[in-house]
């Protein structure tokens, strides 16, 4: 009796304990699965960050790895003489003077980026006892760029004397293919030159320009325009009309040339590139829509890329903006600034119908067998339009290769996209920079291009040749 | 050749803690044969002292610091000494919660050794206090009655040593924690922590009228709102959390747990609205990188050490544990899972959660009402304690700023979860008592 009475007081008793022990439970539980997913998949980005001073600690037991192109050609390697003292040498020497970067009062470029991962070891675990017996540093792990050295070997020698900047990248991955900044430093001699490269202040020859240099976009920028323009209704079909110049608040444009391009549809306007055209539509547009697709594509927005250096875009026109300088930002000059690195990005997401893929640089990492230590994956950054959106735009761009100002682009081995642009950069003078971006596709394959040359000749597309080269070479093979 | 020994030195520390985590877990199956139960204990004190020898082993490798040797030689006897205590006074108390005990403890010596020798001396020193202090209080739980008569005299003293932290208390890291005299600092809140769930146990224990209830929630939001004021945020969570937990277990009526889960959320909300220190933790917590430099510097600094330590760690010395603020105290486990690995980490938490286990197991057998309640109250309290330590060191819930029991550098903690351990023990023999009354019956 008294056993069945006990039985049943501590039964009642029972359910708020259960409730208390399995929430306690519950709760600690979550704890652990949170700590696991944040080592799995949440810690690289604390580990690699430029505040965990544990990579620099490193440095007194590992050997800087390496740096490589995707080919295995390498970019960056150390040495170590006698006294375990070490030495950075960069063998391509100036060619990939700004992705590859420096290590030297500060880092930056790649060497910045991948310093974690340079630093760590993965070596044999014989090895490394064998090398701790005799006192010696281990080798620290490659990194592997998506680099393509024949790529940026053309880039280079087609830019001869200009400054300018040259970026590429597979829309579909993000990997980006090609990174060019002129004028270049040599990483080499940069210790024994740093004073004459930082006190060169007119060229900032250590700026990297496509992911820091921010430049008018031109005429590239209508493709933003006409994005807000379909978005509020607009239909390729639209006609317009220019005679060559137009009065905004007692301002004058001009087209080019003072053209009059006369009655044409959006995509005549478009490859032709008719600032007028271009103009109107952006007063007519709802400013504040207008910002909110400027935003859409990442401008005045932090980028979703691999890299942690690079300057945002800025596009500051809302409905408190006057309307000649709306007219002047619809068709590119105005105070928008943007980088090559994002233009690339727009034109890339383009390229895969609306998607764009986070860009990055860093393929993987590996050990001194070739073993894959950590690998970095093409992820999804955002949708930036619908494809709809997208297949409009792509049908812009490539009027401008067929018949607009790209003509020079066309060729049997690839389809080519895209749209050019002169942005000013003082109105006084003879030459201002020239802009491309688009992208080709053969079917099988694309290549998303940026490429600026600054101070060209207004009269010619300075930045086509390059374009022509890279795309008649990755569609070569 | 010291690297090599570090290296396997990870695998096995972490292998030996893994066996007693998993020893923890079997020893506390109910229906075990009692002589299995004590191969366990055995065990685990073996597997306790092999983990001694292999971390001192290898800090003294790192370091070739003789006094390494030194403090865990006076570890193993404080600890041999503790066992033979509890073996002929206690005879029946519980081996498992005395293990985990020391265990911790333990942990706790030898992550201070590594990163500030002279503080896990003191520490050292502290236990053998706390331990020369606290190993009465089993005696009085189980011959002392009149305990439970005083429920208002515990909420006096507790608000009094709260406010008295308002009042004169020394602000760290922006919080009002301690009382200084002299050298000497005192963190009455935790010591109130006990008195807070002793007070609410007797309470409820006398009666569970609208009334009482009234009283009682009224005097605990008093707590509450003292440490909010001291803005001491970890310990008013600690409160909140244990007094809805022992108005649920002591009514037995979901509704109040959720009528107090639902004033204790606009709470929260008023407190994010109203202070800056309070909105400035939650961004901290929820981008610590985009403050690295300002207020998420100390998180960034846990994580950096965590995640870079990774499953193995780092290896005992090899890490950089001292570049995280105040690592000794509300840190220390950022410190643990960098050198000793997040396995190892893991681990712990297990071992943690045997113990709030064990104590609710006590709660749940005990017949007395005012026993029951004092230990599920000391079971929440703990449990709630290493929960909002861990999750706030590894990102999981803001940082809030409370130690980790027996780990944790600190006289008023280690006395305070040393007084918990032997109050719950006190208990376990009362319950030992009760059964073998039953049996005789």
């Amino acid at each position: 009796m008294n056993d069945k009475k006990k039985h049943k007081k501590r039964h009642s008793r029972n359910r708020e304990f259960l409730v208390v022990t399995y929430s306690f439970l519950a709760l600690f539980l979550c704890l652990s699965g949170y700590l696991c997913y944040f080592i799995a998949y949440q810690s690289s980005d604390f580990i690699t960050s430029s505040y965990n001073k544990r990579a620099s600690a490193l440095s007194a037991t590992t050997i800087r790895g390496d740096i490589l192109a995707a080919d295995g050609t390498v970019l960056a390697t150390s040495s170590v003489d006698e006294n375990e003292e070490e030495t950075r040498e960069y063998p391509t020497g100036e060619l990939f003077s700004h992705v590859v970067g420096y290590y030297y009062n500060g880092r930056s470029g790649l060497e910045k980026d991948a310093n974690y991962l340079l630093l760590d070891s993965h070596e044999d675990y014989l090895e490394q006892f064998q090398y701790t017996l005799q006192g010696k540093k281990v080798q620290g792990d490659s990194v592997v760029t998506t680099l393509d050295t024949n790529m940026q070997q053309i880039a280079y020698n087609d830019m001869g004397n200009y400054n300018a900047a040259v970026i590429a990248m597979d829309p579909e991955t993000g990997a980006i293919l090609c990174m060019l900044s002129k004028p270049f430093f040599d990483p080499n001699t940069l210790k024994d030159q740093w004073e004459d490269v930082v006190g060169d202040a007119s060229s900032s020859r250590l700026i990297n320009r496509c992911t820091q240099g921010l430049y008018a976009p031109g005429s590239t920028f209508k493709i933003v325009t006409a994005l807000a323009y379909l978005r509020q209704g607009g239909s390729l079909d639209d006609t317009f009309s220019c005679s060559g110049s137009k009065e905004v608040n007692g301002l004058t444009f001009h087209c080019y040339n003072g053209t009059a391009h006369g009655s044409m549809d959006l995509r005549k306007a478009f490859a032709k590139s008719c600032n007028v055209t271009f103009g109107t539509i952006g007063m007519n547009l709802d400013l504040d829509d207008y910002h909110k697709t400027a935003e859409d594509l990442l401008f005045n927005q932090d980028l979703p890329v691999q890299m942690n250096v690079y300057n945002t875009s800025s596009f500051d026109v809302d409905r408190n903006t006057a309307s000649d300088l709306v007219f002047q930002t619809a068709f590119g000059q105005g105070h928008t600034l943007v980088t090559p690195l994002h233009m690339s990005m727009i034109v890339s997401a383009i390229a895969n119908d609306g998607v764009l893929m986070r860009p990055y640089l860093i393929d993987h990492s590996q050990n001194m067998q070739g073993v894959v230590v950590k690998e970095f994956h093409p992820e999804k950054a955002k949708t930036l339009m619908t494809t709809e959106e997208a297949a409009q735009l792509q049908e812009l761009m490539r009027g401008v290769v067929t018949s607009g100002t790209a003509t020079a682009l066309n060729s049997d081995l690839y389809e080519a996209y895209g749209k050019t642009g002169t942005a000013e950069f003082n109105a006084d003078k003879e030459e201002a920079h020239s802009w491309y971006v688009g992208y080709a596709t053969n079917g099988s394959k694309k290549l998303a291009i940026a490429v600026i040359v600054e101070e060209a000749d207004r009269s010619s597309s300075m930045s086509i040749p390059v374009v022509k080269d890279i795309f008649d070479y990755y569609f070569s093979y | 050749m010291i690297h090599y020994v570090v290296s396997i030195s990870r695998f096995t520390i972490l292998l030996l803690f893994a066996f007693y985590t998993l020893d923890c877990f079997l020893a506390l199956r109910m229906n075990i044969a009692p002589w299995k139960q004590t191969y366990y204990f055995v065990k685990q004190t073996i597997e306790m002292f092999l983990i001694l020898i292999n971390v001192t082993y290898v800090l003294y490798l790192q370091t070739e610091d003789r006094q390494v040797i030194f403090i865990a030689a006076i570890e193993t006897v404080f600890f041999l000494l503790i066992f033979m205590i509890y073996g002929t006074i206690y005879e029946n108390a519980s081996k498992s919660l005395l293990n985990n005990m020391c265990m911790l403890m333990m942990l706790g010596f030898l992550l201070l050794t590594r990163l500030d020798i002279s503080a896990a001396f003191r520490q050292l020193i502290i236990a053998i206090f706390a331990f020369a202090i606290t190993c009465f209080i089993p005696y009085v739980i189980e011959h002392v009655k009149v305990v439970r008569n005083f429920s208002y005299a515990y909420a006096a003293l507790g608000l009094l040593g709260l406010f008295l932290v308002l009042a004169f208390g020394s602000v760290s890291y922006g919080a009002k924690l301690s009382l200084r005299f002299g050298p000497l600092s005192l963190q009455p809140s935790e010591f109130v922590k006990l008195l807070f769930v002793i007070f609410v146990a007797a309470m409820y224990t006398k009666s569970k009228s609208l009334k009482q209830i009234i009283i009682t929630t009224g005097i605990a939001m008093l707590h509450v709102l003292l440490l909010v004021a001291s803005k001491d945020l970890g310990s008013a969570m600690i409160f909140t959390f244990t007094y809805l937990i022992l108005i649920y277990v002591c009514t037995k009526r979901l509704y109040w747990l959720f009528l107090g889960l639902g004033t204790t959320a606009v709470g929260a909300m008023l407190a994010y609205r109203m202070f800056t220190h309070v909105q400035v933790r939650v961004t901290a917590w929820q981008d610590p990188l985009s403050v690295v430099d300002d207020a998420g510097y100390q998180i960034c600094q846990s994580l950096f050490a965590i995640g870079t330590g990774g499953w193995y760690g780092s290896g005992i010395g090899n890490g950089m544990p001292g570049t995280i603020p105040v690592v000794t105290k509300d840190f220390i486990f950022s410190a643990m899972c960098e050198e000793y690995g997040v396995l190892f980490g893991l681990c712990f938490i297990f071992v943690c959660i045997s113990c709030f286990l064990m104590i609710f197991n006590i709660a749940l057998e005990l017949d007395d009402t005012f026993y029951r309640y004092v230990a599920i109250g000391l079971g929440t309290v703990y449990g709630f304690q290493v929960f909002v330590n861990i999750g706030g060191v590894t990102k999981f819930i803001p940082s809030t700023g409370v130690t980790l029991p027996f780990v944790s550098y600190g006289g008023s903690s280690l006395l305070s979860t040393m007084a918990m351990f032997s109050i719950v023990q006190g208990l376990y023999v009362v319950k030992q008592r009760q059964e073998a009354h039953h049996n005789e019956r």
